[in-house]
């Protein structure tokens, strides 16, 4: 089986040939303005230097930053009307509260507060009122807005009543897309609804990407389905992502960490990816990064859908270093590197530079410079690098770290005492990560436990269910594996219930494709 | 005419509850949901004067008001805006007279703001001052307890408009019997208890509380990871140890969460270890068994790269870390008042002894 794995970075778009478990050839080609482009050299170089041809590649895997680029340049936003299930709590703190003006202004910041939601222990707050809801999206569509989200307190704890007022506003408007919290984010209503309120405003630039990139499939001739990667390390197809962009999000880093954990091998591990500005760490458990537990912000925004855990610190191959002071970062000559960097015949001092005269780095054409300092700044760096990685460490657990991106070779052999590992094609691990995605299905439902149901045998019931939708996406049934089950219980409920959630993770499988 | 410690707006508030999580001693709720409802209620330009007791008569009638219940609540089922009108209405009526002012009685952790929200709210001002100077777990640990001061009558209210009021027999009784409603009203409530006149709390006020939160907020702003040096020095306080986080137990006992975090010495301090015991709030700082500070002095954990407290509920492994330590107000100090709040009544099993800040 041939995939390719195409990474879209902020600087370059990286494509990776892999045949099965092993990595054929790969290509990086700067990215452009409209996106495709850059993926299409990118892909056409990988292609050319794997010596295979168009007709054998079975899949195209994306991982792309397009969608939250957009955010944070608050560009190709659509307006979006947020509808909170809250009445009769709730009002004393409304949607939109804490974003940027300038964001506000692009989305809309358009609302409404109608009866509903629910307690802590999925008690109703109020009942839904259908013609409520009906009122608020009328009001919302007359102010302009284009879109609909819809919030519930305590949706996470109990998802009926958001998902019934979302059938309801579909029923009656059948143009609308729509987007219910619960899909998206975690406990924590503001940043919950935050999510949801993004997802919406990139529903149609999503459609249009999507477009796009078949358009580019078209024209290199690849007849093989493409996919995205989401931020957890599993595959979404082209529909999913016109319906939920937000999930892409955080696919970089994850990609990243995943394609660095298959190429060394190592399923468990910390990964720093050390680019020209920034070093990102972050932590792999049985191949897959550990999720972020708290809120995370994203372009000035808090919100909280699974994101990878990432520390990020501002040191990388072009951070300038300041003599007098001694500190490297975080400020970078970025891209300029190979013409500002002192190895390259430039007149700035960069972390490179440092990296070149320690003996850790062979690069550039001009000697490294000669500094008093040497010592004390290749410890500063050590210290910085310690400092994020043991940050980044869950545990006193002995792990190896996994070093990959262009700046890596900033890094000494030890890091916070632990072993520095450098897998082979490691500044390609992007798009390996994206090639080697996975397909998921995820089950979250309330299960009403009697004497004919026991705790395990619901367990086992949402397992087949999550396994159903994992394959109904396109996973292999032979290759399934349980990712994490979770359960709570419920009270103050009626009955004895149980709300339980399961994710699966299976290869994708292309007979059927 | 009153004279005016500070008119609180948006920016205002934001140092306030930076420093009201530096109070809160690691407990008591992030105030960052505070903070956004009372930004709400004071919209662009709106202020809260802030009022040193000083300026009220002594018939003046002063009430404090708390979100009583689970923060966590609180960051998914937000009040309706309606309690505190309704609770300084019932207030005014059991009282028989007018509000005219409200007080913060918690100044650490979530209820740091929460009566900024009131204040906005009823067009009252704010009393410079607080009735723990930390925070602490229970309605029952405020200096007015010790001043003889009932926290009845009193009145809570739910975000369904659902409202009782309180008439109790001892402070102790008011914890039990309130927190049981809290939970049935949904996890949280908010709360208008120990109505007292300015005469009545003018030794047992911890005063300035509010003005120290700003104060507090200001210098974390300005001197980042380096802000806990500072805070020691000038508030007279001490930094117990610089470290990173090398192990975080914790276990749920009733309604508490309990539970130690270890740190390895760095810098100055290396090659020594502290433990630090909480239970909501850090209650003991302890190296080698010698305690280097227990409750009711203030053990606040510092973030030593941004200078941002790090409560309990969310201290990680690896996180390099400052120990603030902050002496307690001296009324906590009295053998009496450490029966309600010494380290023995959280069954830490050793004799107080004053944070050292020589």
């Amino acid at each position: 089986m041939i995939r390719i794995g195409v990474d879209v970075g902020g600087t370059n778009t990286d494509a990776a040939v892999m045949r099965g478990a092993s990595f054929v050839a790969g290509a990086k080609s700067p990215t452009t303005p409209d996106v495709t482009s850059g993926a299409k050299a990118a892909i056409e170089k990988a292609i050319a230097a794997s010596g295979l041809s168009v007709a054998e590649v079975d899949a195209v895997m994306l991982g792309t930053t397009h969608f939250v680029n957009a955010l944070v340049r608050r560009k190709d936003l659509s307006p979006t009307g947020i509808i909170r299930l809250c009445l009769p709590s709730g009002a004393s703190l409304t949607p939109f509260a804490d974003w940027p003006a300038d964001l506000v202004e692009a989305i809309g910041g358009r609302f409404r507060l109608v009866d509903g939601g629910y307690e802590m222990d999925g008690r109703e707050i109020a009942p839904l009122d259908p013609a409520q809801v009906l009122v608020a999206v009328d009001a919302l569509k007359a102010e302009g807005c284009t879109e609909i989200a819809v919030s519930a307190v305590f949706s996470t704890v109990r998802g009926d009543m958001e998902l019934e007022a979302a059938e309801l506003i579909r029923a009656a408007h059948p143009d609308l897309q729509v987007t219910v919290s619960q899909e998206i984010g975690r406990m924590g209503l503001l940043e919950r609804e935050n999510a949801a309120i993004i997802n919406s405003a990139l529903r149609p630039l999503a459609v249009e990407v999507v477009a796009a990139f078949k358009r580019m499939k078209d024209e290199l001739g690849l007849t093989c389905p493409v996919y995205f990667t989401r931020n957890d390390g599993t595959l979404i197809d082209t529909q999913e992502v016109e319906r939920l962009p937000v999930l892409t999000f955080a696919c970089g880093p994850t990609n990243s960490m995943r394609g660095a954990a298959f190429l060394s091998g190592l399923d468990n591990a910390l990964v720093v990816d050390i680019g020209g500005t920034t070093a990102d760490v972050g932590e792999v458990r049985d191949g897959f990064p550990r999720l972020a537990g708290t809120s995370v912000t994203v372009a000035d925004v808090q919100t909280n859908f699974s994101m990878p855990d990432v520390v990020s610190l501002g040191l990388g191959g072009g951070s300038m270093v300041n003599l007098e002071t001694g500190r490297i970062g975080p400020d970078s000559v970025g891209l300029n590197l190979l013409t500002e960097g002192m190895v390259f015949g430039g007149g700035t001092l960069t972390a490179s530079d440092i990296a070149v005269a320690a003996g850790r780095a062979e690069m550039g054409s001009h000697p490294a410079p000669d500094l008093p300092e040497l010592e004390a700044l290749v410890a500063e760096m050590d210290r910085m690098l310690s400092d994020v990685v043991a940050r980044s460490r869950t545990s006193a657990e002995e792990m190896p770290v996994l070093a990959v991106g262009g700046g890596s070779v900033l890094m000494g052999d030890v890091v916070d005492g632990l072993k520095v590992v450098r897998p082979a094609y490691h500044d390609l691990a992007n798009a390996v990560g994206a090639a080697i995605a996975q397909v998921s299905g995820e089950v979250s439902k309330i299960v009403q436990l009697s004497d004919g149901l026991t705790r395990e045998a619901a367990i086992e019931e949402v397992t087949r269910e999550a396994s159903d939708a994992a394959v109904a996406r396109g996973a292999d049934a032979k290759t399934l594996n349980v990712l994490s089950v979770a359960d709570v219980p419920l009270a103050y409920l009626p009955g004895n219930n149980l709300a339980i959630s399961v994710t699966v993770v299976g290869d994708l499988n292309l007979e059927n494709a | 005419m009153m004279s005016v410690v500070m008119n609180v707006d948006k920016a205002a508030l934001r140092r306030i509850a930076r420093g009201g999580a530096v109070l809160g001693s690691g407990g008591g709720g992030d105030p960052h949901i505070g903070r956004l409802m009372a930004e709400q209620e004071l919209g662009e330009d709106g202020r809260v004067p802030v009022v040193p007791l000083s300026d009220l008569p002594d018939d003046a009638l002063i009430l404090p008001i708390a979100m009583m219940g689970a923060p966590h609540v609180m960051l998914e089922r937000f009040p309706s805006g309606n309690e505190i009108p309704a609770l300084v209405a019932t207030m005014e009526k059991l009282m028989g007279r007018k509000v005219s002012a409200i007080l913060c009685i918690e100044a650490g952790g979530l209820n740091s703001v929460i009566p900024f929200i009131a204040a906005a709210q009823m067009g009252l001002p704010i009393i410079d001052g607080d009735a723990m100077g930390r925070a602490f777990p229970e309605l029952q640990m405020v200096t007015f307890t010790l001043a003889g001061l009932k926290a009845t009558p009193m009145a809570m209210y739910d975000d369904k408009g659902n409202g009782a009021t309180f008439d109790t027999v001892s402070n102790q009784w008011t914890e039990r019997l309130a927190r049981v409603l809290t939970i049935e009203m949904g996890g949280a409530a908010m709360v208008g208890l120990y109505a007292v006149t300015a005469g009545e709390i003018r030794d047992c006020l911890i005063h300035g509380s509010l003005s120290l939160a700003y104060r507090i907020g200001e210098l974390i702003e300005t001197y980042g990871g380096q802000a806990t040096e500072t805070l020691a020095s000038s508030l007279g306080g001490t930094m117990l140890f610089h470290g990173r986080v090398r192990d975080v137990e914790r276990r749920l006992e009733g309604a508490f969460a309990k539970g130690s975090v270890k740190i390895e010495g760095q810098g100055d301090f290396r090659g020594r270890n502290v433990t630090l015991g909480f239970q909501n709030e850090f209650l003991s700082a302890e190296e080698d068994g010698r305690m280097l500070a227990t409750t009711p002095d203030l053990i606040t954990l510092i973030d030593a790269n941004t200078g941002a407290p790090v409560p309990t509920d969310t201290v990680k492994y690896g996180l390099s870390v400052k120990v603030l330590g902050l002496p307690c107000d001296p009324i906590w100090r009295s053998e009496e008042a450490l029966k309600l709040v010494g380290p023995r009544y959280f069954g830490i099993d050793v004799d107080y002894r004053p944070l050292d800040v020589a």
